[in-house]
């Protein structure tokens, strides 16, 4: 049995089509990122696998349980963070721990195994009001909340949002390990990068699934050659010359460097060539790999 | 100074399409005007009154038409004895009773004093002494033109005998009055603030994806303040009662029930209110405006309510306040019970359970 | 190969005045000390990225360079200007574009080009030319009468950015830009940043997007109120021998700890 099973998800706001007709598994005990910019449908998704919103068509199961009839049992299994570290500000630490325990018919104590790898990195701060946590340990907080139930399914949306590059990296090594514990995780996040700490990512935009895969295989399947090039300085005017060329399919920075698709074969000696006669200073351009971003874009095509 | 000029510009866009601005800035002036311009007669129409004839003669009968035609009185009552009167006092179905004593003409033409006795009801103080004010000036105007200047043989006198409040100490009014606001306050407002401040944080969605059903949340957040509002209402009465001699006439288990009614039919209402909107402005919005303003104005608090034009006494009549102030007076000031108060108790639990079917309908046990 | 790199920074620095410079800034809220003596130069036509931690100092920091905060010791000249003396000059001179955007969005985009033109004091004349180059520039004819709440994120960006250099400043900072969009809007907002530095706009931008620290000429990244990396981003990865900026940063707030 998947963990998570989605079928043809369809909701509409309005005139807005949040969510057009999105199938997906998740198996169980799977680490799965659903990855995708603001606006792209995450957190809809995410309410409605948390029972929080009903689909307007469409069938969507947790843990074997219908989102729409048995959302009792979801509710009582399934732990969830949202975005925005929704947490008591004027409770401490401790007193938000245990009312999500109590909450969930259990205690601190009975779970505290479970939670100790996170817990413990915040529980110097016990009696600290979550207000005046930084956002790091707010996250560390929020987790372990959502965790002390010993949740089969967790939902984390958005869990590393505004929050710094150390945090983040340690928050996925913390998922990470958690995995050892068998649970499932179903996480939306907008950067990208976070993809290949996954063991399988979905792509999201605009409402549709555009590619779900285990991120290397993701990355496999990028259909052009790709080309990373670049000079020094000039950028503006190199990217304009890039896209007249009938070899590129397409142009986008990336960083210090410009990745060219490419539709037709060119050599990297080429093209240095060539950007040498326009005049460009210091032309480089060698073969690259493409990253999930790049697949990210080409799809959003 | 260009840019000044653009900052005013910019404004008055932004305020033209805010229609929720807009509404306040022209829409309340309006209503106010509109219940203040009604609402606030200091003529008071139409009360209703008792009358005791055992005369029944030509004297007594002309007063009594100058009375019943003058606007200010209707009749409630052609009362045989001053028990049924004390009934009808209890039982607040007049505020006012006249009564004449037997052979009055042949009295009058004989030159002998004759005393009239007006009976008021002073737990509102002000409305009493106007209502005694209007009956005497008509009787005395009788009598001028009856008799013409000169001579008085006829001493309509006006005994006064101010039931409830015999001081006629405007607090008597207010203590209950300000009990009715301050409940309401509290329960109504605070309530639906606290829940929409849930929703505000976003822990609302983490308490409804927890085992705990969706009610016991509300319950939970809603017991507090129903404590609070009984032990603030608690203080009011001591203070009232200690400070300003204001009497709990009746039975103390009677007032506590009805209070724990009115506020059980006010955190119905704040939940209610709390259901149609997600943010706390507007929570407290509605319950001041829609709640708070309505029931200090049109309850009877201040202004009598049968002095107000027939719309205005229709919504009166579905505020809740304006039924528990009756019941407060009733019991606090006149000292009756159970039999005085039930059409009232009725009315409010009636109240109480529509206005919690209606949060029950509503209240989402999911997010939109 | 670390030499030529400095030393290549070191030419390209040379040809470029300073629009910026900062030496021994600092800012204290009492006991806090919230920036730390951080002395640093920005050169005329650059894109430099001032990155770092949330509470590492940034946004105070920022503050002080447009005009907003006075330091409380240290120096700084912006556009020409001092700090201390001149902030009201300072913020005439310069172009600011905060993280939301800064547009209304119950006015229409010709409104908000107007109201910005107007607080900038553009003339009439100039600003009617000027709404014609932008609504041109960017394709906004169809929507210029639309509520700018019916934009896409994407347009509206591009529409908060050129408004914010609407008076042809000579410097724009950029307070985290990009929030939350897709990949493909992000950097065609980045391109217009790229423009506008080749038309001479110098570009201040912060972000806590490491790989847009990419994008910029050269970069400091601060924390716990001080400077803890400046240069150009190659420069910068061969002297943490680190193979992206996120790994330096992982590496200074290490440092930091």
């Amino acid at each position: 049995m998947n963990a998570i099973e989605i079928s043809t998800i369809r909701k509409q706001f309005g005139s807005v089509v949040a969510l057009d007709n999105i199938t997906l598994q998740v198996r169980e005990g799977e680490l799965f990122g659903l990855l995708g910019p603001d606006g792209a449908g995450k957190t809809t998704l995410m309410r409605i696998l948390t029972t929080l919103m009903l689909p307007d068509s469409g069938y969507a199961s947790v843990n074997g349980w219908d989102v729409q009839r048995d959302y009792r049992s979801i509710r009582k299994n399934v732990g969830y963070m949202p975005g925005r570290f929704s947490l008591y500000q004027d409770l401490s630490v401790e007193e938000n721990i245990r009312f999500f325990a109590t909450l969930f018919g259990t205690t601190l104590e009975e779970n505290y195994d479970m939670i100790r790898d996170i817990y413990s990195q915040i529980e110097p701060f016990r009696t600290r009001r979550a207000g005046k946590l930084s956002g790091g340990m707010k996250q560390k907080l929020a987790l372990s909340c959502a965790l002390v139930h010993q949740p089969k399914v967790l939902f984390l949306d958005e869990p590393t949002t505004g929050v710094d590059p150390v945090s983040r990296k340690e928050f996925w090594d913390i998922l990470s390990r958690l995995k050892d514990k068998g649970i499932t995780m179903f996480v939306s996040t907008p950067y990208m990068d976070e993809a290949s700490r996954c063991d399988r990512v979905a792509l999201i935009e605009k409402g549709r699934i555009l590619d779900v895969d285990q991120p290397d295989r993701i990355v496999a399947r990028f259909p052009y050659p790709l080309l990373a090039v670049r000079t020094q300085g000039d950028t503006y005017r190199l990217l304009q010359d890039l896209r007249q060329q009938p070899w590129a399919h397409s142009v986008f920075p990336f960083g210090e460097f410009i990745h060219v698709a490419l539709s037709a074969p060119v050599s990297p000696a080429q093209v240095r060539a060539l950007l040498l006669e326009k005049g460009y200073q210091n032309p480089e351009a060698m073969e690259t790999t493409p990253g999930i971003e790049d697949c990210f874009m080409e799809l959003m095509h | 100074m260009k840019a000044l000029g653009i900052l005013i510009v910019k404004e008055f866009l932004h305020i033209l399409r805010d229609y929720r601005t807009l509404l306040i800035l022209f829409g309340l002036p309006i209503v106010q005007i509109l219940i203040f311009g009604f609402a606030i007669n200091n003529e008071i129409k139409n009360a209703h009154i008792a009358i005791i004839d055992p005369s029944h003669d030509e004297i007594s009968r002309e007063i009594q038409q100058r009375l019943l035609s003058s606007g200010y009185f209707i009749l409630e009552d052609m009362a045989g004895n001053l028990e049924s009167v004390h009934r009808d006092f209890k039982e607040d179905r007049i505020r006012l009773a006249v009564v004449f004593p037997s052979q009055m003409q042949q009295r009058f033409y004989r030159d002998e004093k004759v005393q009239i006795q007006l009976i008021a009801d002073a737990s509102e103080p002000n409305t009493a002494t106007t209502l005694v004010n209007y009956a005497t000036a008509i009787m005395n105007d009788y009598q001028k033109e009856k008799l013409g200047l000169g001579a008085m043989p006829l001493q309509v006198h006006t005994q006064l005998k101010m039931y409830y409040n015999p001081e006629m100490r405007s607090v008597f009014l207010f203590v209950p009055g300000v009990m009715v606001i301050i409940l309401m306050l509290i329960s109504a407002m605070m309530t639906s603030i606290a829940i929409t401040r849930e929703k505000e944080l976003g822990t609302m969605e983490i308490l409804l994806v927890s085992p705990v059903r969706a009610v016991f949340v509300i319950i939970g957040k809603v017991i507090p303040y129903f404590l609070l509002g009984m032990l603030i209402a608690g203080i009011l009465l001591v203070t009232g009662n200690l400070i300003f001699g204001v009497p709990v006439r009746g039975s103390y288990l009677l007032l506590f029930a009805e209070m724990v009614l009115f506020v059980l039919t006010s955190l119905a209402l704040g939940i209610l209110i709390s259901t149609r909107t997600d943010s706390q402005m507007v929570a407290m919005m509605l319950s001041l405006m829609a709640l708070m303003m309505p029931t200090i104005l049109l309850s009877g608090f201040i202004f009598p309510i049968e002095s107000m034009p027939f719309p205005l006494q229709m919504i009166s009549h579905i505020l809740p306040g304006k039924w528990f102030l009756i019941i407060l007076k009733n019991i606090m000031l006149k000292g009756v019970g159970f039999g005085f108060v039930w059409k009232e108790t009725l009315i409010l639990a009636g109240m109480l359970l529509l206005l919690l079917a209606a949060g029950i309908r509503n209240f989402k046990i999911r997010l939109s | 190969m670390f030499e030529k790199a400095k030393l290549r920074d070191h030419q390209y620095l040379k040809k470029m005045s300073t629009i910026i410079s900062a030496n021994d800034l600092s800012k204290r809220f009492g006991a806090f000390t919230a920036v730390d003596a951080i002395s640093f130069e920005v050169k005329k036509g650059e894109i430099f990225g001032f990155l770092g931690a949330n509470g590492a100092g940034k946004t105070t920091a920022m503050k002080m360079l447009t005009g907003l905060m006075r330091p409380s010791s240290g120096q700084a000249e912006v556009a020409g200007f001092d700090v201390y003396r001149h902030p009201e000059q300072i913020k005439r001179h310069i172009g600011y574009m905060s993280q939301r955007f800064s547009l209304y969005e119950d006015l229409t985009v010709r409104e908000n080009i107007e109201f910005y033109g107007g607080i900038y004091g553009l003339g009439f004349r100039q600003l009617r030319q000027k709404i014609r180059d932008l609504v041109a520039e960017l394709g906004l004819g169809e929507v210029e009468r639309h509520l700018v709440k019916s934009l896409p994120l994407g347009w509206r960006q591009r529409l908060a950015f050129s408004i914010a250099i609407i008076h042809d400043p000579s410097i724009v900072f950029l307070d985290e830009p990009t929030g939350g969009v897709d990949p493909i809007t992000r950097r065609q907002f980045w391109e217009t940043i790229y423009q506008s530095a080749e038309r001479g706009t110098t570009v201040f931008v912060t972000t806590h997007y490491m790989d847009e620290a990419e994008y910029c000429d050269r970069i400091s990244m601060m924390s716990a109120g001080k400077i803890a990396a400046l240069g150009a981003p190659r420069t910068l990865r061969e002297t943490f021998q680190a193979s992206s900026m996120d790994d330096i940063f992982l590496a200074i707030a290490r440092g930091a700890q």
